[in-house]
């Protein structure tokens, strides 16, 4: 209540030099993993873990190094599913030029959204992005081009660059795995360029940024049209990959959803939302064969995390006695 | 005689920062005691570490027998301890009538509306107006008010002459004297040795957390010059 | 027939009172939630679930207990409240000295795991609840029928409403409550427990969220999803009013449900959304909101 609070963003990656490249060191070993995964597991299923990875990791660009929680990204993530989709089967786009039409279309969803949102902070930031994102999802129920509770469905594939075949599986695979790594390099550059590190000090120290001058509103605007385009490219390949459009994308629980995957994972942690997500679809993927809904199991998960471990998974392991002998976070 | 309040090797700290590093200071029932210090020097948080507002403490405060550290905030005046902040903390969404009859009566003895009203006029001519729009004296005058109706035997007063005027410097310090006639305890923390000079009976000299100097009032003048100079005044 | 603005005035009168139903609803909904922020600086996403909890207490009260409408209509929001009471000990304390954001995120995930045990036990399906003999039938007021049990919706929740207007601003208790919301160290410095002040406006919040459920519940349908939804448009409400002042919830609440109302009238393509779209008009030309004093 009265008094300071503890800060719910810890964006301590790229503060400390060691952390960070044990992190890289960590997520080349991932990308190794990842490169002979489907010869283990289901493509499909992988995919999905891959999209999924790479929205959240779009979502905590936003809230790990702004602060800023969003409750609405699932409008962007769904959004561009539908404009992708809708561009690759109704105009007969390729699919990388309906990709980018999804991506841009979720960075002008952003920027309304933000431009909105960003006149309140906290609490309010959360509940206007929601409220906005529930607007959006009534739009797309309405809407005719979204085919309303059907979706927009058997969405062709189609040939990448008019020569690559994305209709085979494994080619579709390494697809989406090169488009989830330049998803986290842009992130990963976005992070540490100077726009990164003035959101960090503004994250910090908002009064002090404001007086040194800096267009405070701009600069979290700016984050949050990038997280969007970021959650934009996630629904865009989603969409691809299931061949399908369909409104559960664009519902309060699939931002929810996310929220989930990056505190489980770790809130401002380069790898804790691809964790995140790892655990939240193969639970869901786990849970789908049985009675249980998927939202009590969600619902406690949350409490739990946010009564127990609100660093989450990455968070406490890096802040652990393991954590700090590797070299993981600096004693501060 | 045993004291009403006794703290004992008193260490406090706001998060990180360690603020008093061993107070030891006694209060005999019906006295006035007052604290010196320059700005900084620990005079707040020790009145706030005896309230139990500072949580964070080691050491020990008994309090007409009890030890009143180890109780939770609510506890604290239910004791007998009562509390007048620096900043008076009048509410301002309550009237004046609102705000005087917040604190819950914790013990009889307490003052009746009537005797404060008589003590206090402006507060009954306002007692319908919102808290915040009485002047910084008013706002003084109730804050101070609102804590003698409640029965407490102990009053921790900060400040209480901060940026008012004379006259109504004046109109306080008669009103701590009819305190006393009554039998009231009173820790004052005061920068205005000439206020304090003709309330307290007893002084305590504070100094990076810890008390330095302890003499009466009757010494009050010859320490004037060693006072100025450390207290800087 | 009569027309205004082209619009014959039956269907005109009956959106009016859906509106002022569904406004009904918004009202006791945001007035609990500002009343839970006000002193806890608590969103309670679990809001729409204690909602969903007011129907479902009556639903089974009556199924099982045999318990009446009018006997549920108090006991529904006593036992949600003593379960928000429960939950607010335990857990929800232990967030208050965290960032805000926690106590959001927590209730979020309350509401889900509330939500979805429900549905686990007894399906998504709505469930029909009968109102009152005593309620039931229209009363024709000459240029419309009104159903008598939406007549009462109306004057229950503006009773309740105003009720819980008198006790913040008129009682002892409500003075706790003001002085703690601005300053709630000094208001335990003078011996008041805040601590069980904190539980308690939890707990009325969460009861006035079930009353609502209860007075819903012969109007929609008993589903474990029906608050999941509402508690999004009553966000929006709540950031229209700004969270700062009671009567200002109250007052929102009731004016976008008539502003629903007579959009279906008018434009019944927009009324899904025009809360929100009044939402961001207003977070364009007043952040603050049109009652809150805090930027």
């Amino acid at each position: 209540m009265a008094g300071k609070s503890e800060p719910i963003a810890t964006g301590h990656v790229q503060a400390h030099a060691r952390s960070g490249q044990i992190q890289l060191a960590l997520m080349a070993v991932l990308l190794a993993a990842l490169l002979i995964a489907p010869m283990l597991l289901y493509p499909i299923f992988l995919m999905k873990l891959l999209a999924f990875a790479l929205f959240a990791s779009a979502f905590n660009l936003l809230l790990g190094y702004t602060g800023l929680l969003s409750f609405g990204h699932a409008a962007f993530f769904g959004g561009a599913s539908y404009f992708t989709a809708h561009a690759v089967k109704e105009w007969g786009w390729s699919p990388e030029m309906g990709i980018l039409l999804g991506v841009l279309g979720a960075a002008g969803l952003g920027l309304v959204i933000g431009a909105i949102a960003i006149r309140r902070q906290g609490i309010y930031f959360a509940m206007i992005t929601l409220a906005l994102s529930q607007m959006f999802f009534f739009a797309c129920v309405q809407m005719p081009f979204t085919h309303g509770e059907d979706g927009i469905q058997s969405v062709p594939r189609g040939m990448l660059f008019g020569v690559i075949d994305l209709g085979r599986t494994m080619t579709m695979y390494y697809f989406v795995l090169a488009v989830f790594m330049l998803g986290l390099f842009i992130i990963w550059r976005f992070v540490n360029s100077p726009f990164g590190m003035i959101l960090k000090a503004i994250r910090e120290n908002e009064q002090r940024a404001i007086s040194l001058g800096y267009s405070v509103a701009r600069y979290k605007l700016g984050a949050f049209v990038m997280s969007a385009a970021l959650a934009g490219l996630a629904g865009a390949i989603k969409a691809l990959i299931f061949q399908f459009a369909t409104l559960t994308d664009v519902t309060w629980q699939m931002s929810g959803e996310v929220i989930l995957m990056t505190l489980l994972g770790g809130i401002g942690t380069l790898l804790g939302p691809i964790v995140g997500a790892g655990l939240v679809v193969t639970l869901q993927n786990y849970l789908a064969t049985s009675d249980i809904p998927v939202t009590i199991i969600t619902g406690v998960v949350f409490m739990a995390c946010v009564l127990l471990f609100r660093r989450g998974l990455i968070g406490e392991l890096a802040a652990s006695r393991l954590g700090r002998t590797l070299g993981m976070r600096s004693e501060s | 005689m045993t004291p009403l309040l006794q703290v004992s090797d008193l260490n406090a700290w706001y998060g990180e920062s360690h603020v008093l590093h061993g107070v030891n200071m006694t209060v005999a029932e019906g006295e006035t005691v007052c604290i010196l210090g320059r700005n900084g020097m620990g005079k707040t948080t020790t009145l706030r570490s005896i309230m139990g507002i500072v949580r964070k403490r080691t050491g020990r405060i008994d309090f007409a027998g009890q030890d009143v550290l180890a109780m939770p905030l609510h506890r604290t005046a239910r004791a007998g301890l009562g509390f007048v902040p620096e900043e008076r903390g009048i509410f301002a969404t309550l009237t004046v009538e609102e705000n005087l009859m917040l604190p819950p009566v914790t013990a009889p003895g307490g003052m009746s509306i009537a005797e404060i009203h008589e003590l206090f006029p402006n507060l009954k001519e306002r007692r319908n107006s919102p808290g915040t729009k009485l002047s910084g004296g008013e706002q003084q005058m109730l804050a101070m008010a609102r804590i003698l109706r409640t029965g407490a035997r102990c009053l921790l007063l900060d400040e209480p002459t901060e940026g008012l005027a004379p006259v109504i410097i004046q109109a306080i310090g008669d009103v701590l004297r009819t305190l006393k006639a009554r039998g009231m305890t009173v820790v004052l923390v005061e920068q205005n040795f000439r206020f304090a000079s003709k309330v307290a009976d007893r002084f305590y000299v504070m100094d990076h957390g810890v008390m330095t100097q302890e003499f009466p009032v009757g010494e009050l003048d010859a320490r004037m010059g060693m006072l100025h100079e450390k207290l800087g005044v | 027939m009569t027309m205004i603005f082209g619009i014959p005035v039956q269907a005109l009168m009956g959106q009016l009172l859906v509106g002022l139903i569904n406004g009904s609803f918004y009202a006791l909904l945001s007035l609990g939630l500002a009343v839970i922020f006000g002193l806890l600086r608590v969103i309670n996403f679990a809001h729409g679930a204690q909602y969903m909890l007011g129907a479902f207490a009556a639903l089974l009260l009556l199924t099982v207990g045999g318990v009446n409408y009018w006997l549920a209509l108090i006991l529904a929001p006593v036992i949600v409240g003593l379960f928000a009471a429960v939950v607010e000990r335990t857990m929800l304390s232990r967030l208050y000295k965290l960032d805000h954001l926690y106590g959001l995120l927590f209730t979020f995930g309350l509401a889900l795991a509330v939500e979805g045990t429900f549905r686990y036990f007894f399906g998504a399906s709505g469930k029909p609840y009968a109102a009152p003999a005593q309620l039931t039938g229209a009363v024709n007021l000459g240029f419309m029928f009104l159903p008598v049990y939406r007549g009462w919706v109306v004057v229950a929740s503006l009773a309740v409403c105003i009720a819980v207007w008198l006790l913040i601003e008129k009682t002892k208790l409500g003075a706790y409550l003001r002085a703690a919301t601005e300053n709630p160290v000094l208001v335990q410095s003078f011996g008041v427990n805040v601590p069980v002040l904190l539980t308690l406006t939890y707990a009325l919040g969460a009861g006035l969220a079930a009353f609502a459920g209860v007075l819903a519940a012969p109007i929609y349908q008993v589903s474990p999803l029906m608050g999941s939804n509402l508690i999004i448009i009553v966000f929006a409400v709540v950031v229209v009013g700004g969270m700062g002042s009671i009567l200002g919830a109250i007052v929102t609440g009731y004016m976008l449900g008539v502003i629903e109302g007579l959009t279906k009238v008018f434009y019944p393509e927009a009324s899904n959304i025009v809360i929100f779209v009044i939402m961001a008009i207003v977070l364009i030309l007043r952040p603050a909101g049109l009652f809150g004093k805090d930027a």
